[in-house]
């Protein structure tokens, strides 16, 4: 049997990346091996397999690359904004843009993330950049 | 060399319940009532039964449970969920299964009663199956609809669908359902009233989405030598494949592409049968995009022009590509998950038992589940005894020719060079048939498998 011994660091990659969060910081990972960043966090790379994924600050900065509006009755809050968004390090994340009416986000608007908070739960969204 | 599995087992029976608002019922009666059909069908009987495939969305131990409840002692039992395809993919299991001899009756079947519970308020057992999804269940977002709204939004920014395009696909299945009796919905629909209706989720009105129904239906597989022998016709398990691209949404690679270009290619590649070969196919339409999206990705339309080979009626009745026969999710029947009907409606049209919607002298039909959020899909071909056997397969189509023609080259070494010739000069159809006969009749084995082997590789590159 091989063992994972030091490969692998005491916190995993989700308490890590959550704990960033907390402090406010947008990190995402990056393969040491094949170059490639990766989101969601994870614990090996999806492009490569590798156990070396290095965390390093978000640019912060993507595109819309697809959007809808949910329709809701507005006693239950109303329209809101669903999108996904291509972060310009290449991985895609759901996310709703902000501060925006919902019709008005289009497919390949620049957008940039900022760390909002949902039940609790620090959470990245985008307003138009 | 032709897969092991091609043609080895075959749908032997196949069970509906009634469906719609069934209050009375509760998810393991109508699943058991299905099952009785599916075996009454066949000749068989609930105790030749040690093969059991079932899914639930949220019940972990459901396998046990039914097992249980119909009182069978499985040698083979499984309850994957890939999501709604899992009845597709449970194919694959239940034909290596079979075909190895694990069990010898297998039975696939699910019951749900979802209209009635959304109706009661009675929460779904094991809760939400998209909670608890990080990187999305906090978002909060209306799922399913959402993540396949955002699929359909990015298809028709890049290809420039039209709304109306999209509706046609709404309208060709209610085309259909107006021929089956079974069908839940059946009054007119126009694209007026699909593009009008209320909007849910961008682009999706509420006519885009599929039905939730109570319903139970149950399908039952055995070796093909065995299947032979029962009531039925029976319906070969030509191909089978499976793909899996993501869970979320937003990790699937390209919002225009499905696990289809995956599972499709699988599935021909083990049936050693193109798109062309086939004659009706059945698809899980839980959002009007599917059908688009899947027809391209299994190579049955060019990429982007799935939208106007609806609206062109190609799909319709009397078009020459007929797609869910049977009205499917959005006008025929959708008991929360709807991989079953596929399956099911694609053996009655080979079967030649379906009324006014019958396709015209079907030899060929595929079946494709879709599951989660597009995540699974699950890609089934199934033929009739026609379609057994290197020389059906060579005589039966004009896409076989070119097989026909390489086999023609290597017989021609054996075969006296004039019939040959003159069949060659005949028009492709009958000199596909000709040949093929002589081929299978003098060329050694060897050139025909050799030839098969490479059909099958083309359809795998596809």
């Amino acid at each position: 049997m091989a063992e994972t011994g030091t490969t692998f660091a005491a916190d995993g990659a989700e308490k890590q990346f959550r704990d960033g969060l907390n402090r406010g910081e947008f990190n995402i990972q990056q393969c040491a091996s094949c170059k490639k960043h990766v989101f969601y966090p994870r614990t090996l790379c999806t492009n490569c397999g590798s156990p070396k994924l290095v965390w390093k600050r978000a640019a912060g900065t993507g595109t819309v690359y697809s959007t809808s509006t949910e329709r809701y009755k507005p006693e239950a809050g109303g329209d809101k904004n669903i999108a996904v968004v291509q972060l310009d390090e290449g991985p895609r994340m759901l996310t709703r843009i902000t501060d925006i009416a919902p019709a008005d986000v289009k497919i390949g608007m620049r957008v940039t993330a900022h760390i909002g908070e949902a039940d609790g739960i620090k959470l990245i969204y985008f307003r138009k950049a | 060399m032709v897969h092991p599995l091609r043609g080895q087992t075959a749908v032997v029976g196949v069970g509906l319940t009634k469906f719609g608002d069934l209050p009375g019922k509760t998810h393991l009666e109508l699943l058991a009532e299905a099952s009785y059909a599916a075996l009454d069908d066949a000749g068989l009987k609930l105790t030749d039964v040690d093969g059991l495939f079932v899914s639930s969305m949220g019940r972990v131990f459901h396998p046990l449970q039914v097992a249980e409840y119909l009182g069978v002692k499985p040698s083979a039992i499984d309850g994957t969920n890939v999501g709604g395809s899992a009845f597709v993919n449970a194919i694959q299991h239940a034909a290596m299964a079979l075909h190895n001899g694990v069990c010898n009756v297998a039975l696939i079947a699910y019951g749900s009663t979802s209209r009635s519970d959304r109706k009661s308020g009675t929460p779904r057992v094991g809760g939400n199956p998209n909670a608890g999804v990080m990187y999305q269940s906090e978002y909060k977002p209306m799922l399913p609809v959402g993540s396949y709204a955002l699929v359909a939004n990015r298809y028709m920014h890049e290809y420039g669908m039209t709304r109306d395009q999209l509706s046609s696909v709404a309208v060709t299945f209610r085309k259909w359902a107006q021929l089956n009796p079974r069908a839940e919905m059946r009054g007119p629909l126009t694209i007026e009233d699909v593009s009008r209706a209320r909007m849910i989720c961008d682009p999706f009105t509420l006519y885009d989405c599929c039905l939730v129904s109570d319903a139970g239906a149950a399908l039952v597989m055995t070796r093909a030598d065995r299947a032979r022998s029962l009531k039925q016709k029976p319906v070969y398990m030509l191909g089978i494949g499976s793909g899996t691209s993501h869970d979320q949404i937003a990790q699937l690679a390209d919002f225009t592409v499905t696990a289809c270009a995956m599972s499709g290619p699988r599935a021909f590649g083990m049936a050693g049968l193109k798109p062309k070969d086939v004659d009706v196919i059945e698809v899980y339409d839980a959002f009007s995009i599917n059908p688009i999206l899947f027809l391209e990705d299994l190579g049955f339309v060019k990429k982007g022009e799935g939208g106007a080979f609806f609206t062109e009626g190609h799909a319709a009745p009397g078009g020459k590509l007929p797609v869910n026969t049977n009205g499917g999710g959005m006008s025929c029947v959708h008991p929360g998950m709807y991989g079953m009907f596929v399956s099911i409606e694609a053996v009655e049209q080979l079967r030649g038992n379906t009324g006014a919607r019958q396709v015209e002298g079907a030899e060929v039909a595929l079946a494709n589940g879709n599951g989660g959020l597009l995540s699974n899909q699950s890609t089934a071909i199934f033929g009739t005894a026609a379609t057994l056997g290197a020389e059906a397969r060579t005589t039966k189509r004009a896409s076989a020719k070119k097989v026909v023609k390489k086999a023609a080259k290597k017989a021609a070494k054996k075969a006296p060079k004039k019939a040959v010739k003159k069949a060659a000069k005949k028009s492709a159809k009958k000199a596909a048939k000709k040949v093929a006969k002589k081929v299978a009749k003098k060329a050694p084995k060897k050139a025909v498998k050799k030839a098969v082997k490479k059909t099958a590789k083309k359809a795998k590159r596809r």
